[in-house]
């Protein structure tokens, strides 16, 4: 039924420019898992979906919400409800928001090829695109993710998204698919 | 004594604490084992080793598995926020919990009713807590590497992540955002600030430097970071004056460093094992280090 409102909001209200946000809702979520679980599920059904900063009344210390064209709440809470990570809360987009860091800075050490991404670094070897190290980070996921991650090679290490919580997990993501595209 | 606060990446880990003892490449406390690889095990282990390298601190632990969910984390904040206050800590670190902003608040709180005020040294997740709350000015040290000294100096990031653009992009520009995070007050009293060259300054100003010897694959290996916030809070729990603290914590990391002959490749405790060699070898060269009794700067 509302499938005409979807292919409106691909082809023209996500390429809108980021600060007109008016049009805007956010997302809360009880943790940053939920966030990224939410962000899969939408982004994998087509959603023009973004990740970014809360505003500060709603912020508690490392957190992430969803923006979402306001006209799709309904088809959007369908999604996420059948997928059983239903929001916590939607709120209008009111104030500017934190987008998150959008800088990779890669470093070639020869033998290996270190990509990072905002506090957040992860080193392949470029011969057998093996994890070597991750560094960085100050959030707890980040030792879980090292273990997970290091001594497998890109293809076979679990995502960050998949098995972070926290912003530095997050991080850790855009640091691998950049370095995704890169290797 | 040294008391140091953080979490392991083992989900079913329980809280605990007591004084816990390095054996190879693992960490025993209360009965349990912990893997030394990177972040508080790291940190933990550079600070036993330099310990038994000077005689002291003796080192107490309070750990708690989180694997990025905050559940460990919290019970740890509430376990610190009720008892810290029967301890006797002449420094406390805190490391990688989940940053919490009201949590943060309730444990700073609780240091203030401690027998003894300690110095307080943040780093990792806790130091971003400290940040946002806006107390940031309570703390002795923070210990950054250069990318999260940007998130210190850019006001309105509540985390590394949110950064903006124009301020990472100061990288080579270490003192001005030493300046900045101190006149928007989200700097501790002293920053040991990790990188290719180690910073320390004190309140906003640039005191020493320490440059050598330098690998660029130390940043890659996960961990340094960490043990230089160990060797610090060990050497400060030692009776070493703050910049003197700080400026061997970072030639000891760094000539741990050297010794291990480093590649990306190296992980954390091949250079743990060589912290004993370097502390040594650093007070041997300089008899005339000053043991300054807490609170020198």
């Amino acid at each position: 039924m509302f499938g005409f409102l979807k292919k409106k909001t691909e082809s023209g209200v996500g390429r809108q420019k980021p600060q007109s946000m008016a049009d805007r809702g956010l997302l809360v979520f009880e943790n940053t898992s939920e966030v990224i679980q939410a962000e899969n599920v939408l982004k994998k059904a087509g959603w023009p979906v973004r990740v970014m900063g809360p505003p500060p009344e709603i912020r508690t210390g490392c957190d992430l919400v969803i923006v979402f064209p306001l006209i799709e709440e309904l088809n959007i809470l369908r999604e996420l409800d059948s997928a059983g990570v239903a929001p916590l809360q939607v709120v209008p987009v009111t104030a500017p928001l934190l987008a998150p860091v959008d800088l990779f800075q890669t470093k070639d050490f020869g033998d290996y090829l270190m990509v990072r991404a905002a506090n957040m670094k992860i080193t392949v070897a470029k011969g057998s695109l093996k994890i070597v190290n991750i560094s960085g980070g100050g959030c707890p996921d980040v030792p879980y993710l090292a273990q997970a991650m290091i001594g497998k090679s890109l293809a076979e290490a679990p995502r960050p998204r998949e098995l972070g919580h926290t912003l530095c997990g997050y991080a850790l993501d855009l640091a691998y698919e950049e370095l995704l595209r890169k290797c | 004594m040294l008391g140091i606060v953080g979490t392991v990446p083992d989900p079913e880990f329980p809280l605990v604490h007591g004084r816990p003892r390095l054996v190879g490449d693992r960490l025993r406390i209360d009965g349990h084992s912990i893997a030394v690889q990177r972040c508080t095990p790291a940190l933990l282990a550079a600070a036993l080793s330099a310990s038994e390298t000077m005689g002291g601190p003796d080192i107490y632990a309070f750990l708690v598995g989180d694997i990025g969910r905050g559940d460990g984390s919290r019970k740890l904040y509430r376990f610190l926020a009720e008892h810290l206050p029967e301890f006797d800590i002449r420094v406390l670190a805190f490391h990688y919990l989940q940053p919490d902003v009201d949590w943060h608040a309730r444990v700073l709180f609780a240091t203030q009713a401690m027998p003894s005020q300690p110095i307080l040294i943040a780093d990792a997740g806790f130091m971003y807590a400290a940040k946002m709350s806006g107390q940031s000015g309570s703390y002795d040290f923070f210990t950054p590497d250069v990318g999260e000294l940007a998130f210190l100096a850019d006001e309105l990031a509540p985390h590394p992540f949110y950064t903006r653009g124009f301020v990472l992009h100061q990288d080579n520009k270490v003192p001005d955002l030493i300046r900045q995070a101190h006149a928007h007050g989200n700097a501790a009293t002293h920053l040991l600030v990790k990188g290719a060259t180690d910073f320390i300054a004190h309140e906003g100003r640039v005191i020493a430097t320490v440059a050598h010897p330098c690998f660029d694959a130390m940043e890659a290996i996960g961990g340094t970071g960490d043990s230089l916030t160990g060797l610090l809070a060990a050497l400060c729990g030692a009776g070493f004056g703050r910049i003197d603290a700080a400026v061997l914590a970072a030639q000891a990391n760094r000539w741990a460093g050297s010794l291990a002959a480093p590649t990306p490749a190296t992980q954390m405790v091949e250079l743990i094992d060589k912290i004993p060699q370097a502390l040594s070898s650093l007070l041997l060269d300089q008899p005339d280090q000053k043991r300054i009794e807490h609170g020198g700067s």
